[in-house]
This record gives C-alpha cells, sequence and structure tokens, in this order.
C-alpha cells in the first residue's frame, strides 16, 4: 500500500526530528501548567477542577493546535522541492494525493500522540486532586479529539501553502501569517464589526454564522456549546446559544476535507 | 537473451515542443531508445536535456509532440512503474538512512527486493543503517543508483549519473548502466562527460538550444562530419624538418610532424608517408574524438 509507505517513512522522521517528543513536551507543559494555574477558582463556580481545568484548555488548544500542525505542515512540499527530493518522489507510481495522504497520516498521529499525553495528563492530575465527575471526563475527550480535528484543519492549510509557496521560507511566513489570522485577527475583525454594528442585525443574525466559518472558533463552540458547565466557567455561552447545535461540528469537520482537497489541488499544479 | 537491434522503441518521442514563458526551450524533438539500448544525450548546459527528461518523467507539460513509454502516456501509472530515474545532484530525506530511504522506494513501486545486497552492489554496505545527512555526495549518487535498480525497470533515465563520482566509482557505475542494458532496460544517459559516454553508449544524440542536432552512432556521425584524422609522424633524428616539407605538415616539437586529413584520403596519406623510408621512425593515427564531434556538432550553425 502506497499510502502507508509515505506514512512509514514520514513517521521515522518525525521521530527522529524529535518532532513527536517535542509537540508532547509542549502540549504536557502548557496543560499542566493551566491545569495548575486555574485550579483557583474552582470553588466559586461549583464545578469539578477537571471542569474548570476543559475549560482554560479549550482556550489553551485554540492557540497551540493549530500552531503545532502549521509547524509540521510547512515544508511538506516546499521541504521536499527545496531539497530536490520530491522530483524522485514524484516519478514512483504513487499518486499525489497519495503522497499527502500519507503525510497527513503521519502527522496526524504525531499530533494525536501529543494531544493525548498531554491533555491526558492534565485531565489525570486535574481528577485526582480536584475530583473528576463523568461530564467533565465526557468535556476532556471532547477536547481532545475536537483539538485532533482542529489540527487536522491547519494541517492540510499548511500543505495548501507548501504547494503555493515558492519555497520553504515563503511558506514558513505564509503559515505564519494563516495562524495570525485564523486564531487571531479574524476574532478582533469580528468584535470590530458587532461594536461597529449600530442596530444589531448584524450582531444578532450574520455574526455567529461568520464566527463558526473560522475552524479555531467552531472549535472553541463546539467545545462550549457541548458542556454547560464549561460554557459557564469560559463565559461563552451567549455566541453558542445563537447556533443549531450541528453547525461547529459541522464546520470543523468540513474544513479538513475542503482543505485537503485544496491542498491536492495545489500539488498537483507543483512542477519540481 | 533478448534481442537489442529490433523491436518497438521504448520510448518514443516525436516533435516535442516545450516553451518558458515565450521562449522555446524544445524544437520539435524526435528520439527513440530501443530496449537495451544506451543512448548518450548530450548538449550545453540549458540545452534541454534536463526538461526533455522531466517530460518523459511527466513532471512538466510540454505544449507539442508526443512521448509514449512502451505505450503509455508520461507520467501515467504504468509509465512510472516501467521508468526509473536517476536526478542530476539526487538527494533524499536527510533524517532517514540509505536502508530506509530505499525501503520506502520498494514500498512504493510494489517491488520485494534484496535491499542489503542491492546496497552491496553500488557499495553502500557499511553506510546503509547511517543517516543520509551523513553521506558524502557521492554515497548519495550511489543511493540515487540503487533505487534505479530496484524492480526491472523497462526506462532507465540518467542525469549526469557520473556527477561527484570519483573515477572509480565511474567505472562500477558504467558496469551498472551495461548490466541494465543487457537485461534489455533502454538507458538514456544525458551527459557533459564525454569522453565517458564515448565507449560506454551505442548511439550519440545531441541537443543545441533545444534542437536535436545529431542522433546517430559515434562512427556515422563521425562519418557525416567528415573531420580530419591527425597523423602524427615521429621523424628520425633532425629529419623532421624535411619531413614537414614533403608532407605539408606541421612541426609539433624536435622530432614529431603533425598531418591533418580527409578519412577518404588517409590510406592515400600513409603510404606517401611509408614511401619517405628510414626518415619515418614511428606513425599515430588519431581519429576524430566525441570531443572533436560534438564540437563540431553543437557550433555547426553558430559559425
Amino acid at each position: 500500500m502506497r499510502i502507508l509507505a509515505i506514512f512509514r517513512g514520514e513517521m521515522l522522521i518525525l521521530r527522529r526530528n524529535l518532532w513527536i517528543f517535542m509537540a508532547t513536551l509542549i502540549m504536557l507543559a502548557f496543560a499542566l501548567a493551566l491545569s495548575f494555574a486555574g485550579s483557583a477558582p474552582t470553588g466559586t463556580l461549583g464545578v469539578d477542577m477537571l471542569t474548570v481545568s476543559v475549560a482554560s484548555m479549550t482556550t489553551l488548544s485554540v492557540y497551540l493546535a493549530p500552531l503545532l500542525a502549521l509547524m509540521m505542515g510547512f515544508d511538506a512540499v516546499s521541504g521536499d522541492r527545496d531539497r530536490g527530493s520530491l522530483a524522485l518522489l514524484l516519478t514512483y507510481p504513487a499518486g499525489r494525493g497519495e503522497i499527502l495522504a500519507g503525510k497527513f497520516l503521519a502527522h496526524i498521529a504525531a499530533l494525536t500522540i501529543a494531544m493525548v499525553i498531554g491533555f491526558g495528563a492534565a485531565g489525570v492530575i486535574a481528577a485526582w486532586f480536584g475530583g473528576a465527575g463523568a461530564n467533565s471526563l465526557l468535556a476532556l475527550a471532547r477536547l481532545v479529539t475536537t483539538s485532533i480535528i482542529l489540527g487536522a484543519v491547519f494541517l492540510v492549510l499548511g500543505y495548501t501553502l507548501s504547494a503555493l509557496a515558492g519555497s520553504t521560507t515563503a511558506a514558513a511566513g505564509l503559515s505564519a501569517g494563516l495562524w495570525l489570522v485564523f486564531v487571531v485577527l479574524y476574532d478582533l475583525a469580528l468584535l470590530g464589526a458587532v461594536v461597529m454594528d449600530s442596530d444589531g442585525t448584524f450582531t444578532q443574525s450574520i455574526f455567529p454564522w461568520v464566527m463558526v466559518a473560522n475552524p479555531a472558533d467552531a472549535f472553541r463552540l463546539w467545545n462550549i456549546a457541548a458542556s454547560e458547565s464549561v460554557a459557564l466557567s469560559s463565559g461563552m455561552a451567549g455566541a453558542a446559544a445563537a447556533l443549531p447545535g450541528w453547525a461547529a461540528p459541522l464546520s470543523l469537520l468540513a474544513w479538513p476535507v475542503l482543505g485537503f482537497l485544496l491542498a491536492r489541488a495545489a500539488f498537483r499544479k507543483v512542477e519540481p | 537473451m533478448m534481442d537489442n537491434t529490433d523491436g518497438n522503441p521504448v520510448l518514443k518521442i516525436t516533435g516535442l515542443d516545450k516553451f518558458r514563458g515565450k521562449t522555446q526551450v524544445l524544437h520539435g524533438v524526435d528520439l527513440s531508445v530501443k530496449p537495451g539500448e544506451r543512448l548518450a544525450l548530450l548538449g550545453h548546459n540549458g540545452a534541454g536535456k534536463s526538461t526533455l527528461i522531466k517530460a518523459v518523467l511527466g513532471l512538466i507539460q510540454t505544449e507539442g509532440g508526443t512521448i509514449s513509454i512502451c505505450g503509455a502516456n508520461p507520467g501515467s501509472e504504468s509509465a512510472r512503474t516501467d521508468t526509473a530515474f536517476l536526478p542530476e545532484a539526487v538527494s533524499f530525506h536527510p533524517a532517514l538512512t540509505g536502508h530506509e530511504q530505499l525501503a520506502m522506494f520498494a514500498r512504493l513501486s510494489g517491488e520485494k527486493p534484496d535491499i542489503k545486497s542491492l546496497l552491496q552492489r553500488v557499495g553502500l554496505a557499511d553506510a546503509m543503517h547511517r543517516r543520509i545527512g551523513a553521506y558524502s555526495k557521492g554515497m548519495r549518487q550511489r543511493l540515487g543508483l540503487a533505487q534505479v535498480l530496484l524492480g526491472r525497470p523497462k526506462l532507465a533515465l540518467l542525469d549526469e549519473p557520473t556527477s561527484g563520482l570519483d573515477p572509480i566509482s565511474r567505472q562500477d557505475l558504467y558496469a551498472i548502466i551495461d548490466e541494465l542494458a543487457g537485461n534489455g532496460t533502454a538507458v538514456l544517459i544525458a551527459s557533459h562527460a564525454l569522453t565517458e559516454v564515448e565507449a560506454r553508449t551505442d548511439r550519440i544524440a545531441i541537443l543545441r538550444h533545444g534542437v536535436k542536432v545529431a542522433d546517430d552512432t559515434l562512427a556515422d556521425l563521425s562519418k557525416k562530419a567528415g573531420l580530419p584524422v591527425k597523423l602524427r609522424i615521429r621523424a628520425a633524428e633532425s629529419h623532421a624538418d624535411q619531413i614537414a616539407q614533403q608532407t605539408g605538415g606541421r612541426r609539433i616539437n624536435g622530432a614529431s610532424v603533425e598531418i591533418l586529413c580527409a578519412p577518404q584520403d588517409k590510406m592515400a596519406e600513409l603510404r606517401r608517408i611509408a614511401a619517405l623510408g628510414d626518415v619515418v621512425v614511428d606513425i599515430d593515427m588519431v581519429p576524430p574524438r566525441l570531443e572533436d564531434l560534438y564540437r563540431h556538432y553543437s557550433n555547426e550553425e553558430l559559425n
């Protein structure tokens, strides 16, 4: 199986470059730091410590999952092309879609390892010290799963930029820009629009949909809407309530598929 | 044993045109390579050799003409299965070992070769479990050659295969190429190293500014070009001047005279020299080399 051949090669590379180790370490460090720092307000909200921990880790993951994914994905095509190894690879019978799929599986496996270990450790510690109910465990499982999907979105967007960029350096720059737009500027622009909006039509009917179209916001909304207590402790219940329940999951699940098709189309145009 | 002279060509290119922006980099190139044939593709940098190879591999789009690899279109799955490629200055991911890289290529092509003996054959037995990042340029080139030998390619495209190899390795490389051709693979070698391909290929094609200006065996190219044969006569003591005068040749040092003559006049000239008697001590005949032919064909219309 050709996808598997690419997958195995990429896994070796990720392991040898210590990428899996580094990504796991980063997730672990941030998740643990947040769990301990965020343990203070538990009493006042009347929820267990794991719930608070999941709420703060949701915020963390919005920034970190896209960042880790883009860092893994930005040189997927441009790196091979700059090195000169892409031309040879493309003369083998594997199709370009298969090559991307193999790389994607390896990268998503690495992200999964990092997310499960990082968030899992934080969850275990929060449960140990502050207790955890069935609901908060479910919220943790949802956080891990959606974080991986969010990572998938930015992996395939990273591949797209990597195929479109003229060089690895350009791909790195474009990826940083993409991260900034989706994770920071998009929300700022929306906030600005809400403030400017005088009669409230935009804020009430358009704003939630524009917001959920962004995968990072869809991730946030999904985690918040699904868990009342998480919404409570993150204070974002308003936007979630204005949308039907399927909106955020649909957006977050559609993005990786569309992104992959986009990446494949861009990769097909690459002349090594 | 395969019949190496007849049979349909493995690679058949007709009227190939390729543009880079507004510049035409290939002009109606026709080329074919038969099973077991070794074709040298010569030309200056930028003559279009690598472009032609990339077109055959289906890595770039072309604007006119047709390419067929065993009847299949370039870049199609069957064409890619039949073709092996050694890029100029081949490169791999530095984090993988030679063995791992070759194993990946084998899985991609659906072959189950003995990777260890393949690496031994190209002289990488000791380095196969080291990372490619620590390989020298010559070792990477050997690894590139090893992946050409995976499976049984019907067509092998080698772009400057000897770049970065020391003289001994070059000998090994051509031995392996001969073996490939012996097994019926059509081999196309793009090269600058004229003296090497001279003795090691069956046919020579020359590209100049994207136009094919020559395509024949060395002997026939030489005949067509009509380049002079060089006769070098060593004269007996102090007779060099006399011989130079009598033959119309040119004295090149104290005791030798050089005569240029057309290929068809060679025998007549030899008889004339023999008639000079004892004053001629020795004679060497130097036919035109590929270097002279290459200069002749690749500059023909410029002069």
